[in-house]
């Protein structure tokens, strides 16, 4: 069953990050392929994942599957019984946090990037989005220790992905999108997730990240404004 | 029903979101009590089952609340497991593909018919109608692929893509009668077409589609509305 598991991704990104993380905590052995999708689409790319042309995908026994929530259920289903639950078993915690992580893909994870890589008053258009959409994140917290419970869930994974990349790339910018005056309750979920659990270990190391990100400034915020707009 | 049994269900006449989760409720055998609001006065019961949101649909179950249409109809489909037919299959892979299907006629599909309504420009809807044309060409594909030559994306019962994309089968049907553009055509994605038509007289659906005339009445009236609000702004 561990044989035969291949990742399309890139170490630059979240999304692809959240996969790995899952395949680790289920302790899935699988073989990680890096592609450079900034500049351009690879032909494994086009092949495997022919309707979004996104990374990142996962290749098991030769069947692809795209779009990392749905991997990430994937993973959970396929390697049941290995590591940690990512999704609760009881329906309605299975909905909510399906709720949950489909409310942060949709609210909170582009606007909490594109804040650190536009100017002006659209920054302070998307900083405000980014913080009411946090705030509203943080309720799913409602007195856990972690969104998944007592436990790391789904939820968990890509809210840290997201969120170790973005005060990474704030320190680059000189922006403050996350901080403990504007988000106490995400901040403390934070520490205690960095402090109590394995999740940290799994992300790139922040001074190769964080030399990317200052090497690469001008470009990356060229293109996310070609990509997603500046209206 | 006791208390911890019963389903309730707040929504609108109108919403294919809505539409979503009756089909489901109807093929598990559920019974329910639908609760219809009235969204430009919101209900208590709404703002506090759905304060993240404040949209329809809102499936209540047992006291506890469950909102996103396919978040609700996978709901639906685990609580009510023993019931009716799967409406996701039990293997992960084909599980993992009927939740991407499902998932790309939400985020594409939707948004192109909401721009088709609501835009009055012809460059937006002329956007809107070719990337509405790809997506139906993509999904004859899919079809032609998940059916195995049966009836539908499911085999041969509904599954969560036939819900999904059910639900917009009036809504294009509609927006046909307006623009005179045929969206499902017989020439271009006719196992679609024929699909179609046999989705909208399956059982757990024809009596909850809303009716394609009753939406264009229903379109007229969203224009009429958006027309006025973009005045009323801009004064």
């Amino acid at each position: 069953m561990d044989e035969e598991v291949k990742l399309l991704g890139s170490w630059l990104s979240p999304m692809s990050r959240r996969v790995e993380v899952g395949l680790k905590l289920k302790g899935v052995s699988f073989e990680f392929s890096d592609l450079d999708v900034f500049f351009s689409k690879p032909p494994e790319l086009l092949q495997y994942n022919p309707v979004h042309k996104k990374i990142p995908v996962l290749i098991h026994h030769g069947k692809p599957i795209a779009e990392s929530l749905i991997i990430l259920e994937y993973i959970d289903e396929t390697w049941a019984d290995s590591g940690i639950r990512l999704l609760p078993k009881d329906p309605y915690e299975r909905a909510m946090a399906r709720f949950w992580a489909k409310f942060f893909d949709d609210k909170c994870s582009l606007p909490l990037w594109m804040s650190c890589w536009t100017e002006g008053d659209k920054q302070q258009q998307i900083l405000a989005e980014s913080k009411l959409n946090l705030t509203t994140m943080e309720g799913a917290l409602k007195g856990k220790k972690f969104f998944g419970g007592d436990e790391i869930g789904i939820v968990d994974i890509i809210v840290f992905c997201s969120v170790y990349w973005a005060e990474i790339a704030q320190e680059v910018v000189g922006v403050n999108v996350i901080n403990e005056e504007k988000h106490p309750v995400l901040c403390k979920w934070m520490k205690e997730t960095v402090d109590s659990n394995v999740l940290k270990d799994y992300m790139p190391p922040r001074e190769k990240l964080f030399c990317h990100f200052q090497t690469y400034k001008d470009a990356i915020a060229a293109l996310m404004t070609a990509r997603f707009g500046s209206n | 029903m006791a208390i911890e049994n019963e389903v309730k269900l707040i929504g609108i006449w109108s919403s294919g979101f809505v539409t979503r989760v009756m089909i489901a409720l109807n093929l598990k055998g559920v019974e329910y009590e639908f609760l219809p609001e009235d969204l430009s006065s919101k209900s208590e019961l709404l703002l506090k089952s759905n304060p993240v949101y404040k949209q329809v649909p809102v499936l209540i179950h047992g006291g506890k609340s469950v909102c996103e249409s396919l978040v609700i109809v996978q709901y639906i489909d685990q609580v009510w497991a023993s019931s009716g037919p799967c409406i996701l299959p039990a293997d992960p892979y084909d599980r993992a593909s009927v939740r991407f299907w499902a998932a790309y006629v939400h985020d594409k599909l939707t948004s192109q018919i909401r721009v088709l309504i609501l835009k009055e420009d012809e460059k937006s809807k002329a956007e809107a109608e070719e990337q509405l044309f790809t997506a139906l060409l993509l999904l004859e594909e899919a079809f032609v692929k998940c059916s195995k030559g049966k009836s539908f994306f499911g085999g041969d019962s509904i599954d969560l893509v036939d819900i999904t994309l059910g639900s917009c089968i009036n809504w294009l049907k509609a927006m046909e009668i307006i623009t005179g553009t045929k969206f499902l055509d017989k020439t271009k994605t006719p196992r679609l077409a024929e699909w179609a038509e046999r989705f909208c007289s399956a059982e757990a659906a024809k009596e909850v589609l809303p009716e394609a005339e009753k939406l264009v009445e229903y379109i007229k009236f969203l224009r009429a509305g958006n027309r006025a609000a973009a005045v009323s702004s801009s004064k």
